[in-house]
C-alpha cells in the first residue's frame, strides 16, 4: 500500500479561531414544550427521521426500564442507566452508516441496541457472562469502554486506517464529561485533527461523574471548547432534543465524511438516575435538582412536537409502544434464566494459540471438575 | 486505652484517615468521589465534611493528574493521600508512579522525598466486571522505589495506613476489596508491627502457608479445614510485599520444612514466584518438598460468572498441600 503523506496534510487547515468555537448557548430545535425553535444555519430534519428517531427513543427508555428490573432481580450484575440520556444514545446511531464504526461506553448499551445489537448479547458484560458479547466487525460496535477515554484513540485508529484503506467510513466515538479530563480525551483529539480522521467526539454531559459535578471538571465555559485548542470545531446541542441532535450530528457526519477532519459535539443533558444501581445520589445531590430535568424529558418533548404537526397518532403511537415491548420480553427471556458458563473459555481466549502453561492450568481446572463430579 | 472494639475493614481505614487528618496538618485526602460521597467504598465517609474540601476533595477525573499533583505537593512539604477508585483505574498513573514517586530520592540523592500514599481497591472476589478486579501487585512490586503492602484485617488496615501516611517513602496501599465490609474485633490503639514485617497469623507444625491480602483469610479457612483432618498448617501474613520481611518467612518455614504461597494474582513473573524463588535460596536445606503456589491462574481476571474458577480456594490448597511429599517425612 503506498501512502501519500500529502492526503493527510490539511489544506484548508483553518487559522480562523471563531469557526472553531461552538455557539454560546446549545443548538436547540425543538423546545421542552413541543415548539420548533427557529435556528440559524440549522433546519428541522424531515419528518420521516424524527418519526424514525421517536420509535428508537420509545425502545430505548423501555431498555433502560427493562434493564433496571433485571438488575432488581438479580439478573444483572450492575447497570449503569441511561435514562433521561435516550436522545443522545438513538440519534448518535441514526446518523450513522451501517460501514460507519460506533465507540460507546458502559453507559450506551441504549445505543448499541438502537445500533442493531441483539439487546441480550449488548448486556452480556452486565450481565457478568462475558467481557463483550457482540461481534464487533459485524455490529461495527467496539466493545464497550469502561476505562475512561481510552477508547477514543481506538476510535481515531480505527478512521485513520480506514482512511489508508481507501474506506468511506466514519467513527463516532461516545464518552462523558467526567472522561473530558483523561489525558487520552485529549490525545485523540490532538491526532484526530493532526491526521484529520473521519471521528465524531460525541460527549454527553449529563452533568456527573459519579458524584462529582462538571465544575470539578472543568473552568471552560463548556466542553465543546475544548476542540479549539486542537484545531477540532466544537458544537453543543440540547441533549434531550432529537431533532437538534440529529441536525448538529448528521451535519459532523457529513463533513467527516466529506474529509474535512473530526468534529467535538457536546450534548447537554441529565443524568436522571443513580450513576449504576450501586450509587447513592442522595449523599450529592437533592431531588430538588432533578425534578426541572424531568420536565424536559426528550420523549415527552417529541410527542408533542409530532402529534402538534400530525405526524404522530395514537395508532401509530401504539405499534412502538409494542415494538419496545418485544423488545422487553426478549430481554426478559434471554435474561431471566442463567446460560451455562465454560471455564475453558478462561484459557481460549487470551493468545491466538493457548500457551503451555494455559493448556496445564486448564487440565488442573478439568481435574478438580471431574474429581468433584466422582464424589 | 481504647477498648477492642468490632469494625469493618473500611471503617478502619476511615479511622486512620481520620485520625491521620487531625494528627499532622500536612495530611490531605484526595481523588474521584472522595468527598461528600465518601468514596465508592465509603472509606472516605464524612472526611471532607469533618476536615473541609481543602484536607479531603474530588480532583477532576484523571489519574495521572491526580498522582503527579500529589508528587508536587509531596515535594513542597505535604502528605498526600491519594485514593485510585480501582485497581485497574490506577494505570493511567503509572507513569507518575514508576518515573517520579518511585524515582525522586533516588534522583535527587535523597534532597527531594515524595511521602504520599496511594490507596488502590484492589483484587476480585466480589463479582465485579472488568478492570474492577486486577490483583496489579506486581507491576509495583518490581518498581524499586516503592513500598507496597497489603493488609488482611481491620487492625492491620488501620495500623498499616497510619504507618504508610508517616513513611518518608512513597507506599501502595492495597485494599482487598472484598474485605472492605467484613467484621472483626480490633483495638486501634495497640501498635501493630511496622511495614516490613510479616506476622504469624496461626501457629502450625505440618506446612507453612504464605498469604497476603485477600488470600490471608482464605488460607486461614484452609488450615482450619487442615486441622480437622489432623494435619497442623501455619499461615504466614506477609503484610508488607516491599520491603519483604525474609527473617520471619524464613524461620517459618524452616519449622515446618514445607510451605505454600497462596495469592490471588495470576502466577507466573509474581509477587508469589519471588517469594518462593527467595524463600528457596535462603531455605533449600530445610526443605522436604519444592515449595508450592496456589494462585490465579495467567488469564485476565474472569467475569463475574467464572470468577470462583479462578480464585485460590481451600480445596485447592488442601490438593496442593496433599503434594507436599509427606512419604519423606
Ligand atoms: C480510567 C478510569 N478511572 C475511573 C473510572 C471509574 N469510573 C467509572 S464511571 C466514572 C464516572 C464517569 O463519568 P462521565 O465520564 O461523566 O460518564 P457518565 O458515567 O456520567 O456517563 C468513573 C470515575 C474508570 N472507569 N476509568
Ligand atoms: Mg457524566
Amino acid at each position: 500500500m503506498v501512502i501519500v503523506w500529502q492526503a493527510f496534510q490539511n489544506p484548508c487547515m483553518t487559522r480562523d479561531a471563531a469557526l472553531l468555537l461552538p455557539s454560546t448557548e446549545p443548538v436547540t430545535l425543538i423546545d421542552p414544550d413541543g415548539h420548533p425553535v427557529p435556528h440559524v444555519g440549522h433546519d428541522l430534519p424531515d419528518p420521516q427521521a424524527l418519526v424514525g428517531a421517536y420509535a428508537a427513543l420509545i425502545s430505548a427508555r423501555r431498555f433502560n426500564d427493562q434493564a433496571n428490573a433485571l438488575v432488581r432481580q438479580g439478573r444483572l450484575a450492575v447497570y449503569p442507566s441511561s435514562h433521561g440520556q435516550e436522545a443522545c444514545q438513538v440519534t448518535c446511531v441514526q446518523v450513522l452508516d451501517d460501514g460507519d464504526w460506533l465507540f460507546p461506553t458502559y453507559r450506551d448499551s441504549a445505543a448499541i441496541v438502537a445500533r442493531g445489537v441483539d439487546p441480550v448479547q449488548a448486556l452480556t458484560l452486565l450481565r457478568g457472562d462475558w467481557h463483550s458479547g457482540y461481534d464487533p466487525h459485524a455490529t461495527r460496535v467496539a466493545p464497550q469502554a469502561t476505562p475512561l477515554a481510552t477508547h477514543l484513540l481506538h476510535a481515531v485508529g480505527v478512521a485513520h486506517a480506514a482512511r489508508l484503506r481507501g474506506e468511506p467510513t466514519v467513527v463516532m466515538a461516545l464518552c462523558g464529561d467526567g472522561a473530558t479530563s483523561e489525558g487520552d480525551f485529549h490525545e485523540a483529539l490532538n491526532f484526530a485533527a493532526v491526521f484529520r480522521t473521519p471521528v465524531i467526539f460525541f460527549i454527553q454531559n449529563n452533568e456527573y461523574a459519579i458524584s462529582v459535578p462538571l465544575a470539578r471538571q472543568t473552568a471552560a465555559p463548556s466542553l465543546a471548547h475544548k476542540g479549539i485548542g486542537y484545531g477540532v470545531p466544537g458544537e453543543r446541542v440540547d441533549g434531550n432534543d432529537v431533532a437538534a441532535l440529529l441536525t448538529v450530528l448528521g451535519a459532523a457526519v457529513a463533513r467527516a465524511r466529506a474529509g474535512e477532519g473530526p468534529q467535538l459535539v457536546e450534548a447537554h443533558t441529565y443524568r436522571v438516575q443513580a450513576h449504576t444501581n450501586a450509587d447513592d445520589p442522595g449523599r450529592y445531590r437533592s431531588a430538588d435538582e432533578v425534578t426541572p430535568w424531568l420536565a424536559r424529558d426528550p420523549i415527552l418533548r417529541l410527542e408533542t412536537h409530532l402529534r402538534g404537526r400530525g405526524l404522530l397518532d395514537d395508532q401509530t403511537s401504539s405499534g412502538y409502544a409494542e415494538q419496545a415491548d418485544q423488545l422487553a420480553a426478549r430481554m426478559r427471556a434471554g435474561l431471566g434464566e442463567d446460560t451455562p458458563s465454560d471455564y475453558r473459555d478462561l484459557f481460549a481466549h487470551v493468545y491466538a494459540e493457548p500457551t503451555p502453561q494455559l493448556r496445564e492450568q486448564q487440565a488442573l481446572v478439568a481435574d478438580e471438575l471431574s474429581r468433584e463430579e466422582a464424589r | 486505652m481504647m477498648p477492642a472494639e468490632k469494625l469493618t475493614m473500611a471503617a478502619a481505614l476511615n479511622r486512620a484517615m481520620r485520625d491521620a487528618l487531625r494528627a499532622d496538618p500536612a495530611v490531605v485526602v484526595f481523588g474521584e468521589d472522595v468527598g461528600p460521597l465518601g468514596g465508592v467504598f465509603r472509606v472516605t465517609d464524612g472526611l471532607t465534611a469533618e476536615f473541609g474540601d481543602q484536607r479531603c476533595f474530588d480532583t477532576p477525573l484523571a489519574e495521572s493528574g491526580i498522582l503527579g499533583m500529589a508528587i508536587g505537593m509531596a515535594m513542597n512539604g505535604m502528605r498526600p493521600v491519594v485514593e485510585m477508585q480501582f485497581d485497574a483505574f490506577a494505570y493511567p498513573a503509572f507513569e507518575q508512579l514508576v518515573s517520579h514517586a518511585a524515582k525522586m530520592r533516588n534522583r535527587t540523592r535523597g534532597r527531594l522525598e515524595v511521602p504520599l500514599v496511594i490507596r488502590v481497591p484492589y483484587a476480585g472476589g466480589i463479582g465485579g466486571v472488568e478492570h474492577h478486579c486486577d490483583s496489579s501487585e506486581a507491576y509495583y512490586a518490581h518498581t524499586p522505589g516503592l513500598h507496597v503492602v497489603a493488609p488482611s484485617d481491620p487492625a492491620d488496615a488501620y495500623g498499616l495506613l497510619r504507618k504508610a501516611i508517616e513513611s518518608a517513602d512513597p507506599v501502595v496501599f492495597l485494599e482487598p476489596k472484598k474485605l472492605y465490609f467484613s467484621k472483626a474485633e480490633a483495638d486501634l490503639t495497640a501498635p501493630v508491627p511496622p511495614i516490613g514485617k510479616a506476622v504469624i497469623r496461626r501457629p502450625g507444625t505440618d506446612a507453612t502457608l504464605i498469604a497476603y491480602g485477600p488470600a490471608v483469610p482464605i488460607a486461614l479457612e484452609a488450615a482450619e479445614a487442615a486441622a480437622q483432618e489432623g494435619r497442623s498448617l501455619q499461615v504466614v501474613d506477609l503484610r508488607s510485599i516491599v520491603p519483604f520481611d525474609d527473617e520471619t518467612v524464613c524461620a517459618a518455614v524452616r519449622s515446618t520444612g514445607r510451605a505454600v504461597v497462596v495469592a490471588e494474582a495470576a502466577g507466573f513473573a509474581s509477587v508469589s514466584s519471588e517469594v518462593v524463588a527467595r524463600v528457596t535460596e535462603r531455605c533449600f536445606h530445610s526443605l522436604h518438598a519444592p515449595i508450592r503456589r496456589v494462585t490465579g491462574f495467567d488469564i485476565p481476571y474472569p467475569p463475574p460468572k467464572l470468577e470462583h474458577v479462578h480464585l485460590p480456594s481451600v480445596d485447592r490448597i488442601l490438593d496442593t498441600v496433599d503434594e507436599l511429599q509427606w512419604e519423606y517425612a
